[in-house]
């Protein structure tokens, strides 16, 4: 409906008036989109200067200072401190199993585009090649898009509370996401020495272990690691699920109304989100060096 | 590895067998503390449990009511996404100008005019506690910023907006604030050179150069975000996050797989037009 009125300078300047269209049109959506969201959203800054969430707000902050300290709860953080890195590791550990094969499969010039495949039998192609990438990324495509905590919450009721369904959440959750991200980086690889060995007669597994992941290992390392440092963060509030962790006693904090154990919480949050943001940077920036 | 010696990355090697070591000693250990159980998991008895559970989701529950509820859940998860990052930018924009050294008292802006002593310790000042506010705000997880909210305003889908607005103007004020201090000098060096003022500098030089890069960041976040609203109701705030939590707390596993697949759809539609908005504006 707006392409009436830039008719006219659509003759003058024929480069610009599509652009401008365009920018009229998503003006117009965005104001919409913005009007019903804010209702759809129940938005109401009002609720905020209420005599109630200021007082809970107070609350909130004097509760939270000083932090708690005391040696027993500072006793009792270890544990869930520990089970947090091991949940995280041992996460992207089972994203990595899932990820790695899946992403190998999502590889369109492994599997049936481009020179590997110029004397493959149509059929062959498809049976071998398309079908299997395609369920692959179907896979892929499911695994990450249902958030962790939802799959958290599912690994909960199947095997029950602790910090075993976390791992699994995030396994599955970031091995979809790996696994899309390693088919794109193996997919931007130089295909010249794979050509080279597939000339020479090697077969596909051949070509994977002695072509592509060779020459793609320092990014697939480096973004495994960056999936650890969210692994890391993410651990920590799976326990809000009951998934184990840090976020458990977080979670039990907020429930106890304890503000001033939730204030110690976060600082050991933070310390161990930066130690792992610190190891993992250092050995990233020797592996693109 | 003896080759690799000849060639002279010896050191470079030992170092990479070291960290693998390390790593693989670390999953051990991991493996054992997180109480993974793969046997258990993949044996029959784990295997046959699993099936079971994914056999009840099937089939979705497609009842008119039940699409209209998941419908519901989606347009509200939507509104708290789109609301949220918005909120987030708005936020974040007022205080990565802060966190800026470069706005505030150091480089070309500066280079004239030097400050007095007393004005640039101010200055750093504000720009530090403009860092520490940023840095609070990501480090507190958007779930618990969520239960903060929900304690303060209570239920519904707006503790949920402003959770998300509250950590992800965090996220964006650490990565506006790197964006301007990257932008180019020469635009900065000519204005200044016509006699412009810093406050001119800043909207005819800085922002310009950096409006794409915010925009491109504001996008990916809402990519995140969208994610993120969508499990906020496990908090109680709101959007399909607070109906999964009542299917699978009430075994409703058939409504389950339909709230999943809302979730496939909107995720799936936010990150194309997330893509499609980029390609365009960019």
């Amino acid at each position: 409906m707006p392409s009436a009125p830039t008719a006219a300078p659509a003759a003058r300047f024929p480069a610009s008036p599509s652009k401008s269209t365009f920018g009229w049109f998503l003006a117009a959506a965005f104001a919409v989109v913005l009007a019903l969201s804010l209702r759809e959203a129940q938005v109401d800054p009002r609720l905020l200067v209420q005599a109630d969430a200021i007082a809970n707000a107070g609350r909130f902050v004097r509760g939270m200072v000083p932090p708690a300290l005391g040696a027993e709860f500072l006793g009792s953080l270890a544990r869930p401190l520990v089970e947090t890195i091991q949940i995280s590791v041992m996460g992207t550990a089972i994203a990595v199993v899932i990820g790695l094969p899946l992403g190998l499969l999502a590889t369109a010039s492994l599997m049936w585009r481009g020179s590997l495949h110029e004397r493959t039998a149509s059929l062959r192609r498809a049976a071998f090649g398309v079908l299997p990438y395609g369920l692959a990324r179907v896979f892929l495509s499911a695994f990450r898009s249902i958030p962790e905590y939802v799959w958290a919450f599912m690994f909960v009721r199947a095997v029950g509370l602790g910090p075993f369904p976390g791992v699994l959440a995030l396994g599955i959750a970031y091995g979809g996401m790996l696994g899309k991200v390693y088919s794109e980086i193996l997919e931007g690889v130089d295909p010249r020495p794979i050509e080279t060995l597939h000339a020479a007669g090697a077969s596909r597994g051949a070509l994977v272990v002695y072509g592509l992941v060779p020459e793609a290992l320092p990014q697939l390392v480096s973004y495994t690691l960056y999936r650890w440092e969210c692994a890391i963060r993410a651990s920590a509030i799976l326990g809000f699920v009951g998934a184990g962790g840090i976020g458990q006693q977080v979670e039990l904090s907020m429930r106890m109304f304890q503000f001033d154990e939730i204030l110690t919480e976060l600082g050991v949050l933070f310390v161990l989100v930066a130690a792992v943001d610190f190891v993992s940077g250092r050995i990233r920036g020797r592996l693109v060096r | 590895m003896n080759g690799a010696r000849a060639a002279g990355v010896g050191r470079g090697s030992t170092w990479a067998w070291w960290t693998v070591g390390g790593f693989a000693a670390l999953v051990a250990w991991s493996a054992h503390g997180a109480r993974v159980d793969v046997v258990a998991l993949l044996g029959p008895e784990g295997l046959g449990q699993m099936a079971a559970y994914v056999g009840k989701l099937f089939p979705p529950d497609v009842s008119l009511p039940m699409v209209r509820d998941a419908a519901l859940g989606t347009f509200e998860t939507f509104a708290i996404s789109f609301v949220g990052s918005l909120l987030a930018v708005v936020l974040a924009f007022p205080l990565a100008l802060l966190a800026s050294r470069s706005v505030l008292y150091r480089g070309i802006l500066y280079e004239g005019q030097r400050l007095g002593g007393g004005e640039r310790t101010a200055r750093i000042g504000v720009y530090a506690a403009a860092r520490g506010c940023l840095n609070a705000l990501r480090t507190i997880p958007e779930l618990l910023w969520a239960l903060i909210f929900v304690f303060i305003v209570g239920l519904g889908p707006f503790p949920g907006v402003l959770a998300l607005g509250v950590h992800t103007a965090g996220v964006l004020g650490k990565l506006f604030a790197e964006v301007i201090e990257d932008v180019a000098p020469r635009p900065i060096e000519a204005l200044q050179s016509t006699g412009a003022s810093r406050l001119g500098i800043i909207v005819y030089g800085i922002l310009p150069q950096a409006a794409p890069q915010f925009l491109s960041y504001a996008l990916y976040r809402w990519e995140v975000n969208i994610r993120a609203a969508a499990v906020m109701g496990l908090v109680g705030a709101g959007g399909l996050g607070q109906r999964i939590h009542v299917a699978i707390s009430l075994f409703h596993e058939q409504q389950l797989l339909t709230l999943i697949l809302a979730i496939y759809v909107i995720v799936t539609v936010v990150d194309a037009l997330s893509a499609y908005l980029r390609a365009r504006l960019l």
